[in-house]
């Protein structure tokens, strides 16, 4: 789904998100989902630079492949040199970072490059409105610290020391079969990062701005542009020369069914119908003051989410809303192929402990995807995809109370149409036994953040002028060691993790252990090359003790 | 834990030897044996080796019980009831006199005792610890090599 372009045609369009940049009122300025275009800058003419000694890009630089050091210059963009740099600085960034420092890498060697002030700052921000504040649990494993390579002390082991409780002990130790998997909240996460932050020194090695692109220099390595915040340099643009550069800038945006964008652009309303990763506290709010109709689109732990709140507030101020949840793919009981690949469903919803089957992060899943290629990888990510979402024993009472009473109802099939109908949203829905007409008075789209990579500026270029390919699910193609295919320079080397990389030989990519799994991979390729040393035995140990002791690396 | 085959078996093997060893050496003085403790030691390190060899076959069950979860995990509890049917079996090739090399018997007072805790130490050491020795095992399913 890709969002009506607002610059003219046959300009590059510089939004991602699918809603208008006019419209920009939902997403704070500060923390947003994407690297979002230049506040209020006209839109980039596709050929046409600035021109030489300006600071910024210039013709030759937009157009050629390969830079070299004079070409730069010329244009007047002021070089720094940091031999590893990061561009992203959300969880990607961190853990990769903090794999390296680990490792012995001086923080003066290392330059993160990013939008966002802090590394948990976007995904605070996405977890807190799609209804996950700090206090609430996350959907992840006790020993996926990205605070903490090692995964111990887990979180489980952490909360019950803090909160003089074995209760965390007592459900790692039988879940999750007598009780549900352990998961920690949200804030205990956020504070594990802040303490790893600074023991790491990550504040030294943040540059803040906006990375315009990345392009192979000649004699090796690469160059970084970054357009730095307004005021704090004297050109507009500045140039990192790197040896190592890593890629890890998550998902461009929101991304909305076409249904719900057509309305939203047609009738200039982003108030009725809304996606669960914007602020939508106002639909809450209305919520507590009188009926309320809410359809939810989507089968995940988003709508989960979104789920609970509507219904824990139904609980604690005694209301009335009345909830219509319209599945694509409705998923009755469990489902697989054969026994052996069977996942268990229920009422609409296919249930999976994580966002993936466990032993992508280390067992038989992981081992079988590292050795498959092409076609036969592509069949293997289908077979465990699917929009699934955890089994919470409270979720499943809430839901069957619902259920009983009436106000929590579920439809399979999809929408065609919407109009507005004397203020509330009346859609057409297309289930297996017909058409129906529902209407609501929001629509709460939890179907999911943009995927294609060539809606990010950076990687379109990367696409386009650097070699770099596509690997059977249209993202980013990584080796196993996570380098990006056919974006070697001289000795120079490209990595990148996170969301933009599902599709390689590595399932788990958009998750705090993946993007630890990777980091691991890379500073183990980065030792291969002499550029840190390799984290053994001893190193690990060492380590740790410093960790536990909060004395830096 | 997310085990592949291969890891199971490294696990099992490094951490009886390493672990399993260790935890015999410390508690053997303290066994109710009325035999002198080298005899002691001796059966106790022969039944060591018999949980480890007779082991990879056990690994291989697991493994194949493993492959009914969705998840492809072995939950931890799992991995220490375990201790029930395996240490049956040995203390029933006890009893039949199966274990090669084993002299006199050897009473379930010191079996029970030493079993247990070598049981217990390895699985709470691959509960946690291990991660801090080496950091990739858990990634790899347990391989160690």
């Amino acid at each position: 789904m890709t969002d009506k372009p607002t610059a003219a045609a046959g300009q590059v369009p510089e939004g991602r998100r699918s809603q208008p940049a006019a419209g920009d009122v939902t997403l704070p300025a500060q923390a947003v989902p994407a690297a979002p275009a230049e506040p209020r800058a006209a839109p980039e003419p596709r050929a046409s630079g600035a021109a030489p000694g300006s600071g910024d890009l210039t013709d030759e630089l937009l157009r050629s492949d390969q830079w070299t050091d004079a070409m730069v210059q010329a244009a007047g963009i002021p070089i720094t040199d940091a031999p590893f740099v990061s561009i992203g600085g959300g969880i990607g960034s961190f853990v990769t970072v903090d794999y390296l420092r680990i490792a012995g890498v001086a923080p003066n060697r290392i330059a993160v490059l990013s939008n966002i002030g802090y590394p948990w700052q976007t995904y605070e921000y996405l977890t807190r409105v799609s209804q996950i504040p700090r206090s609430e649990r996350i959907r992840s494993d006790s020993a996926s610290r990205p605070d903490n390579i090692w995964g111990f002390p887990s979180y489980a082991l952490a909360e019950a020391v803090s909160e003089r409780t074995f209760a965390p002990l007592w459900q790692v130790l039988v879940e999750p079969i007598w009780a549900d998997f352990y998961t920690p909240k949200a804030g205990r996460v956020f504070a594990g990062l802040e303490r790893e932050s600074k023991r790491i020194g990550y504040p030294q090695m943040l540059v803040k701005g906006q990375v315009r692109m990345v392009r192979k220099r000649a004699g090796g390595g690469y160059f970084v542009i970054l357009t730095p915040m307004a005021g704090s340099a004297p050109t507009k643009r500045v140039a990192y020369r790197a040896e190592f550069v890593h890629l890890a800038v998550g998902y461009p945006g929101l991304k909305f069914l076409p249904e719900l964008q057509d309305f939203r652009t047609r009738h200039q309303d982003y108030h009725h119908i809304v996606n669960a990763y914007e602020d939508h506290e106002h639909i809450y709010e209305t919520a507590r003051t009188k009926h309320l109709v809410v359809m939810l689109r989507g089968g995940g732990v988003v709508a989960s989410r979104v789920l609970q709140r509507l219904m824990d507030d139904r609980a604690a101020y005694g209301l009335s809303t009345d909830i219509v949840h319209v599945f694509r793919t409705y998923v009755a009981g469990s489902h697989g192929p054969n026994a052996w690949n069977r996942r268990k469903g229920g009422n609409g919803f296919a249930y999976q402990g994580f966002n993936y089957p466990k032993s992508v992060w280390g067992g038989q899943l992981k081992a079988k995807m590292r050795k498959l290629e092409g076609e036969e990888r592509a069949k293997a990510y289908k077979l465990m995809g699917g929009t699934n979402t955890p089994w919470r024993r409270r979720w499943q009472a809430q839901l069957k109370e619902g259920r009983e009473a009436g106000w929590y109802r579920t439809m399979s099939g999809t929408v065609d149409q919407m109009r507005l109908d004397h203020g509330q949203i009346v859609s057409m829905v297309t289930t297996p036994s017909g058409t129906a007409e529902v209407a609501a008075d929001f629509v709460i789209d939890c179907t999911g953040l943009e995927a294609d990579i060539s809606e990010h500026r950076v990687l379109a270029d990367l696409l386009g002028h650097s070699g770099v390919g596509r690997n059977p699910l249209g993202r980013l193609d990584v080796e196993r060691t996570f380098e990006l295919r056919g974006s070697g320079s001289g000795q120079g080397v490209m990595y990148a993790s996170g969301a933009t990389t599902l599709g390689g030989y590595f399932p788990g990519v958009d998750t705090f252990l993946g993007l630890q799994v990777a980091a691991q991979e890379i500073a183990d390729d980065l030792a291969r090359r002499g550029f840190c040393p390799r984290i053994g035995t001893y190193r690990s140990i060492q380590q740790w003790f410093r960790w536990a002791r909060n004395k830096q690396p | 834990m997310l085990p592949t085959l291969a890891g199971r078996i490294q696990t099992r093997l490094v951490l009886l030897a390493l672990v399993g060893g260790l935890v015999t050496l410390l508690i053997g003085p303290l066994l109710p044996a009325t035999a002198p403790l080298s005899v002691v030691y001796r059966n106790m390190f022969l039944v060591l080796a018999a949980v480890a060899v007779i082991g990879i076959g056990w690994e291989c069950v697991y493994h194949f019980l493993m492959q009914w979860r969705w998840e492809k995990d072995w939950p931890q509890l799992f991995g220490f009831l375990t201790c029930v049917p395996e240490g049956l079996l040995i203390w029933y090739l006890l009893r039949a006199g199966a274990i090669p090399g084993i002299e006199g018997t050897v009473a379930a007072s010191v079996f029970v005792p030493d079993f247990l805790a070598v049981w217990v130490a390895v699985w709470l050491l691959a509960s946690g610890p291990m991660r801090v020795v080496n950091i990739r095992w858990r990634f790899f399913g347990g391989r160690l090599v």
